[in-house]
């Protein structure tokens, strides 16, 4: 009696983790990666100046920087993170053209007003702020700008000097206007850079307000994946996983019979809490994260082939199913243990050595490893119990042993 | 079945096959792509097909695409096409999808992937590092649990079976990524699961068989006792393998196919090398 009062609490502990595993999934999802959901990956380096050397404080005030810049182009769920002494990365989700918002993330953006020698009148400290919106006489698209007290007065002194003359405003190297200077400036003016949209001018706008990096910064590697990829790639992984999946099932039930069949459901459980897992941890899919997904699951049949082939060594040799079972599990415990604790470790080194999406691929395939010793272990130690005393099980065909009554 | 007395001839397999593998990467080099050496890769989809040309002769002006390779896309049910260049700068990579899509209205990024020379370097020191390290903590693990040259038959057996994946890539000149290198060490996992399950038969025979059987004798029984457990677990991990090289996207087939060929060797060499190096090990030292 206490016996059976015990598997039937562990039968409704095993529901209670699958309904869990299936709320967690349900309720907070799986975040896909970049190359499934399409977005961006960028990774800046900064490089030293002769004026400045690269600190723990310049790559404070540039990872600010980016992310005031990135905030200001209304991407949300941006990803910025220090990397390294001397990197940035910047993670975005999917936009419309990527390059082009890289562009003005990775700008030093200094922006200057020089007189025909060449020589710096004004730096862009004495803007407030700057506002993209339509100016000149065909309504075109410009940078509408607004000075502080001291730039108003600075720049008031700059235009009567020059008036009559030209004033080049550059941003960095590049000369977004040369206009004739018609009056004294004070309090606000407008550049227009020759805008093919107001989205143009509302990013020269953005780093015009966000201010100059400290020093340079140089885009060392960027991964851009499209929407439309990715879709491509998740739709077509999945119907390959469940193909492989069912493949896997039906080699199970006719090599097995029975417990074969059990082994196939006992995976599709392991499938839903491994995606409960992911879930509740907040681990982010890759396309290499769905392929650690799916070495894990060889390995839960793995885990489940060598209890299966125990309990029939065991049969073998004459025990009872319950006595075989007993020891076939006992026995395959150490080595299930062995093989896979190694396999972690792989998995552990892996996650700490790299980056992006090969860490998606160690930590999926780490955390499913994991899942699948709990699932041999206690799952299909339950599911098995639970069909020892029936024919199902005690027939010569379960396990695939011939021969045997 | 004596699988173990046969062992020169398993031993002479695997040597023909690593020497052909060897002399395919001295020679012709492994063909490293855009991950370790750095470059550009861009890849466009259009609503009409667009020929290789036609993308040429539209770029050539840039002098970006300079000994570029452009070939079309590799994804099935596509008009797409992809461009490998030098490394270039977002403006470069802008230049190039607009006067893209002036040709072609329709054009759409499927991907653009730039990589700096620095980050490839990198990758490739990290790759050997993460080898490196992954290697002396399972030699520890195996030396403690059982014993030292297990471990060191462990890890010569895995080295076999990541050098005949890194021959055959040689031989059919297939481009070598990141997701080649997680391929790589999930195939080290393999490879050392599938050795462990072996030897922990032997570890467990020679308690129960030590006065009664060679060790040759006892690591055979081992060998053919889990026969059936190596040939269904590689069995069914190898149609996943191949379900997804068939079925999945095509950025994932090489890392697929890596899988395939280790995983292959792996359990090839879990049956016929590990056990067979242990026997050959133990005759050293009863010889002295």
């Amino acid at each position: 009696m206490r016996y059976k009062q015990k598997r039937i609490l562990k039968l409704v502990f095993i529901v209670a983790i699958i309904l869990f595993s299936y709320f967690l999934y349900h309720f907070y999802g799986i975040n896909l990666g970049l190359d499934l959901e399409g977005g961006s990956h960028i990774v800046l380096q900064a490089e030293p100046t002769e004026q400045r050397e690269i600190s723990d404080e310049v790559m404070k005030v540039i990872s600010n920087i980016i992310e005031r810049r990135v905030n200001q182009m209304g991407l949300a769920e941006a990803l910025i993170q220090r990397e390294g002494r001397d990197r940035v990365i910047v993670g975005l989700p999917a936009v419309d053209n990527p390059n082009e918002a890289i562009k003005t993330i990775g700008r030093t953006a200094v922006l200057t007003f020089r007189n025909a020698q060449g020589d710096v009148l004004m730096t862009g400290d004495a803007i407030k702020s700057a506002k993209a919106g339509y100016g000149g006489a065909f309504r075109e698209p410009v940078v509408n700008f607004e000075l502080t007290p001291d730039g108003s007065k600075k720049f008031e002194a700059i235009t009567r000097q020059y008036l009559g003359q030209h004033i080049a405003i550059y941003l960095d190297d590049e000369e977004l206007m040369n206009p004739v200077v018609n009056e004294v400036i004070r309090g606000s003016g407008s550049i227009s850079g020759n805008y093919k949209s107001v989205e143009e001018a509302q990013n020269d706008a953005v780093l015009i307000t966000e201010g100059a990096l400290p020093v340079p910064v140089k885009v060392v590697q960027s991964r851009i994946v499209g929407p439309t990829l990715g879709k491509i790639s998740i739709q077509k992984s999945i119907t390959a996983g469940l193909f492989g999946l069912l493949l896997v099932g039906i080699y199970m039930l006719i090599y097995y019979r029975f417990p074969g069949l059990l082994a196939a459901v006992i995976l599709a459980i392991y499938g839903l809490i491994l995606l409960g897992t992911l879930a509740g941890l907040g681990a982010t899919l890759t396309l290499p994260g769905i392929a650690g997904l799916i070495l894990s699951i060889g390995m839960a049949v793995d885990a489940n082939i060598i209890i299966f082939e125990r309990i029939k060594d065991e049969r073998r040799s004459g025990k009872t199913l319950k006595a075989s079972i007993d020891a076939g599990f006992k026995r395959a415990y150490t080595t299930i243990i062995d093989a896979n604790v190694t396999t972690i470790i792989t998995a552990l080194i892996l996650a700490y050595f790299t980056s992006g999406t090969v860490r998606g691929f160690a930590v999926t395939l780490g955390i499913g490893v994991i899942v699948s010793m709990f699932t041999a272990f206690f799952v299909t130690r339950n599911v098995i119990d639970l069909f020892a005393d029936t024919k199902l099980l005690n027939s010569g065909a379960a396990f695939g042993l011939k021969g045997r009554k | 079945m004596n699988i173990l007395g046969k062992r020169k001839i398993w031993y002479t397999i695997s040597l023909v096959i690593l020497i052909i593998g060897l002399l395919f990467i001295s020679f012709k080099g492994m063909n490293f792509g855009l991950d370790f050496r750095g470059g550009t890769l861009l890849e466009f989809k259009f609503d009409q097909e667009v020929s290789n040309e036609e993308v040429r002769t539209l770029l050539a002006d840039t002098g970006l695409i300079e000994g570029a390779k452009v070939q079309q896309t590799a994804e099935e049910g596509i008009n797409g096409v992809l461009i490998r260049t030098k490394e270039l700068s977002p403006e470069q990579i802008t230049e190039i999808q607009d006067i893209l899509s002036q040709a072609y209205p329709s054009t759409e990024v499927l991907r653009t992937d730039m990589v700096g020379p620095l980050i490839g370097q990198e990758l490739r020191v990290k790759a050997l590092l993460a080898l490196l390290f992954a290697s002396i903590a399972i030699i520890i693990y195996i030396s403690i649990r059982f014993e030292f040259r297990f471990a060191v038959v462990a890890i010569l057996t895995l080295l076999h079976d990541v050098f005949i994946t890194l021959g055959v890539f040689a031989v059919i000149g297939r481009e070598i990524n990141t997701a080649f290198v997680a391929a790589l060490l999930t195939i080290i996992g393999y490879s050392i699961n599938d050795t462990i399950v072996i030897f922990d038969r032997i570890r467990e025979n020679m308690k129960y068989y030590q006065r009664k059987m060679s060790f040759v004798e006892l690591a055979n029984k081992a060998v053919i006792d889990t026969l059936p457990r190596s040939i269904n677990t590689s069995i069914t991990t190898l149609i996943t393998i191949l379900a997804v090289y068939f079925f999945g996207g095509a950025s994932i087939k090489t890392f697929m196919l890596a899988l395939f060929v280790g995983m292959f060797a792996g359990t090839y060499s879990s049956i016929f090398i590990a056990s067979p190096l242990l026997v050959t090990w133990q005759d050293k030292i009863s010889v002295k």
